[in-house]
């Protein structure tokens, strides 16, 4: 008996193993490395030398620019969270009243952009917004401007760009939080004297909350952490944070700074992960992926 | 009695298929109506169109004389318990209950005061910090039902509200269901596939088909007076034989089975409109007893000779299988009576006032 319990005690860890190495591996190692190297120094021809020095550190946290360039990374990532919320949500909440064969496509459709790299997706609002580009031809054409207008190239885009990325990942989250919403409890709320709009706002968003968080904390991670859609659609003063940690490390060949830079992206994305994990439970996420 | 709900020609179609034929039914005031019937008769379709749910293709609603198909459901003052109960998983058991309260402009301590009365007559007076998710199947039962008559409901509609307890809960839950609706006195409409519930609860049951009503009538009409075969059939367990008979019109019918002779049977026996030279004889398998070959039947029964076939034991009562002539008859007796083995010949013997003549 007891051996048999504790074997399947030991099962799920025993079929978890090949995960676990591989996360050990490629996440938690390098992990280490970036720690550690954020207390190395960089020697001017651009190797490192093992140090225990808090310099990075101090740069890294004292320095103005720095901190500036967090913030706005941190406001881009919200509005961008809050605009994919408004635009997703009304779309969720379609697909998820959709009957039959309809949802099926219109899930599909919600599929389709993951099928064209995100970098494509991105260079494609320059063939819209650009000088050149659609938009400025069709205002040409009708007579709106004389010359063609720049645009591109900041914050606007940036944001347009990443609510184009991001917009997905919010809608099918809500959608999975919308479709678990069992009809019967709109019905029990209306027949209890709710008009539709009361029963919107007493039932049925505060029951896709969950969705709509997990949507919410995915954008905003990966809104925060974006590298390419600043550099295709953003000006030069736009960069956000994860262009300084390529700056640091690729062009300025500076690892420990790179990785003190890194760290702090980490530290500020792994609070937010954290608080919604306290009030919602990681869990949701996985089931809006799955 | 006034009416509380009218049903006048009322149709449901989903696309070509049409769920609900032409229905007519009048509902009394402060009455306790059952529609029944199997699976996919459209109980469900004609309730959730007295709710509001869903509009009649054709026909129209009146509650309390007014004409309520345009009326959306928000206004139109109905408690419905749902067979998922539906409580809101976000909110406390208090706040379930209160919530139509909200929409009534009940002032704050009168609906402290209304919830605490709903709640104690489910009997669950103290759960009112919990979540549902905190409750019982039967406890949430009991809410959801608490939920909808505080609001004082015209008319309180339930599907199959029973359906998801478990045998013994849903025999406490539906005595408990009825006294409550008799202490209100509010006009129920209650939809169930499950005769002994209907068959306990109602004061008048629909029985239907296909989308359509096969008989309307107390309980005991229904059970002792179908109207049709299928109702027949579908209460309780029935013979069904072929009969011939004669005088219809008269107060008497005299009618004649192969097996049994001539006998006669009372017109009340025969439901109007279907007395004919042929017909079908319904009799009920607790009705038709068996005994011993010897043994004198009572004054007044018609008897004959048969083999036990097969036999049921079911704790209370014992199931026979009985072959009469080349009819194979079910009688049920109870466990008091003389027990026959399979194979026994036996005497099989039945009142004519028991039993119900079908035309063809
Ligand atoms: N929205 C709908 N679209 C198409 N057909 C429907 C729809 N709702 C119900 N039906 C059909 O109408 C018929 C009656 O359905 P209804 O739900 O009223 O049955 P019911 O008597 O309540 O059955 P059950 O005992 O299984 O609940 C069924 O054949 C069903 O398939
Ligand atoms: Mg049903």
């Amino acid at each position: 008996m007891a051996t048999i319990e504790q074997s399947e005690k030991r099962a799920p860890w025993v079929l978890l193993s090949p995960a676990l190495v591989t996360i050990a591996l490629l996440l938690v190692v390098p992990l280490m490395f970036i720690v550690v190297y954020s207390f190395w120094l960089r020697t001017s021809v651009g190797g490192v030398e093992a140090a225990f020095s808090l310099a990075n550190w101090q740069e890294a946290l004292t320095d103005r620019f720095y901190r500036d360039i967090l913030i706005s990374t941190v406001r881009i990532a919200a509005i961008t969270t809050i605009l994919c919320a408004i635009i997703g949500y009304p779309v969720a909440y379609f697909v998820a009243r959709a009957r039959g064969v309809n949802r099926g496509f219109l899930l599909l459709l919600l599929m389709l952009p993951f099928w064209v790299s995100y970098i494509i997706r991105t260079m494609s609002w320059i063939n819209i917004l650009g000088v050149s580009g659609a938009l400025n031809s069709l205002l040409l054409a009708i007579g709106v401007i004389d010359e063609p207008i720049q645009m591109l190239y900041n914050e606007v885009t940036v944001i347009l760009g990443l609510v184009h990325f991001l917009l997905p990942f919010m809608i099918l989250n809500t959608y999975v939080s919308l479709d678990g919403i069992d009809r019967a409890l709109e019905d029990a709320a209306n027949s209890l004297g709710a008009n539709p709009m009361q029963t919107f706002w007493e039932v049925t968003l505060p029951l896709s909350v969950p969705g709509l968080a997990a949507g919410a904390v995915l954008c905003f991670v990966l809104g925060a952490g974006t590298y390419i859609t600043p550099v295709i659609l953003g000006g030069p003063t736009d960069a956000m944070f994860a262009n300084l940690v390529f700056e640091a490390i690729i062009t300025q060949l500076d690892w420990p700074l790179g990785a003190v830079l890194s760290l702090m992206l980490l530290v500020v994305l792994g609070a937010v992960v954290l608080t919604y994990n306290r009030f919602m439970g990681l869990g949701q996420i996985a089931k809006g992926i799955g | 009695m006034s009416t509380a709900v009218t049903l006048n020609n009322i149709v449901k179609r989903f696309g070509t298929f049409t769920a609900v034929h032409p229905l007519d039914l009048e509902i009394e005031q402060g009455s306790f109506l059952t529609l029944l019937g199997p699976s996919g008769c459209g109980k469900t379709t004609t309730l959730r169109m007295i709710a509001g749910l869903l509009d009649p293709t054709e026909g129209d609603i009146l509650v309390k004389g007014q004409r309520v198909n345009t009326v959306p459901i928000h206004k139109r003052n109905l408690g419905i318990v749902f067979q998922s109960y539906a409580l809101f998983p976000h909110k406390t058991i208090f706040e379930n209950v209160a919530f139509g309260l909200k929409y009534r402009n009940v002032p704050k301590a009168q609906v402290e005061e209304k919830v605490k009365a709903a709640m104690e007559l489910v009997q669950l007076p103290n759960v009112g910090d919990r979540y549902p998710s905190q409750l019982s199947g039967g406890q949430q039962q009991r809410i959801a039902l608490a939920r909808a008559i505080v609001i004082e409901p015209d008319v309180l509609l339930l599907d199959e509200p029973l359906s998801a307890l478990d045998a013994n809960l849903r025999e406490d839950m539906r005595v408990e269901l009825k006294n409550i609706q008799e202490k209100l006195g509010v006009t129920t409409v209650f939809v169930t596939h499950d005769q002994g519930e209907a068959l306990a609860m109602s004061d008048n049951i629909v029985v239907m088909r296909d989308g359509r009503i096969e008989q309307v009538g107390s309980p005991w009409d229904v059970y002792n007076r179908p109207a049709s075969e299928f109702v027949a059939q579908f209460l309780g367990a029935s013979n069904l034989m072929d009969v011939r008979a004669e005088g219809a019109g008269a107060e008497k019918v005299a009618v004649e089975l192969p097996q049994f002779g001539k006998f006669e049977v009372d017109t009340t026996q025969v439901p109007k409109g279907n007395a004919s030279a042929k017909g079908k004889l319904v009799l009920r398998a607790e009705k038709l007893q068996l005994s011993d070959t010897a043994a004198k039947a009572p004054t007044g029964h018609v008897t004959a000779n048969g083999t036990v076939e097969a036999v049921d034991y079911l704790g209370q009562s014992v199931r026979y299988f009985v072959h009469v002539g080349d009819e194979k008859l079910q009688a049920i007796n109870t466990v008091g009576q003389a027990l026959f083995d399979q194979g026994a010949q036996v005497q099989v013997h039945f009142d004519p006032q028991n039993c119900t003549l079908l035309g063809d």
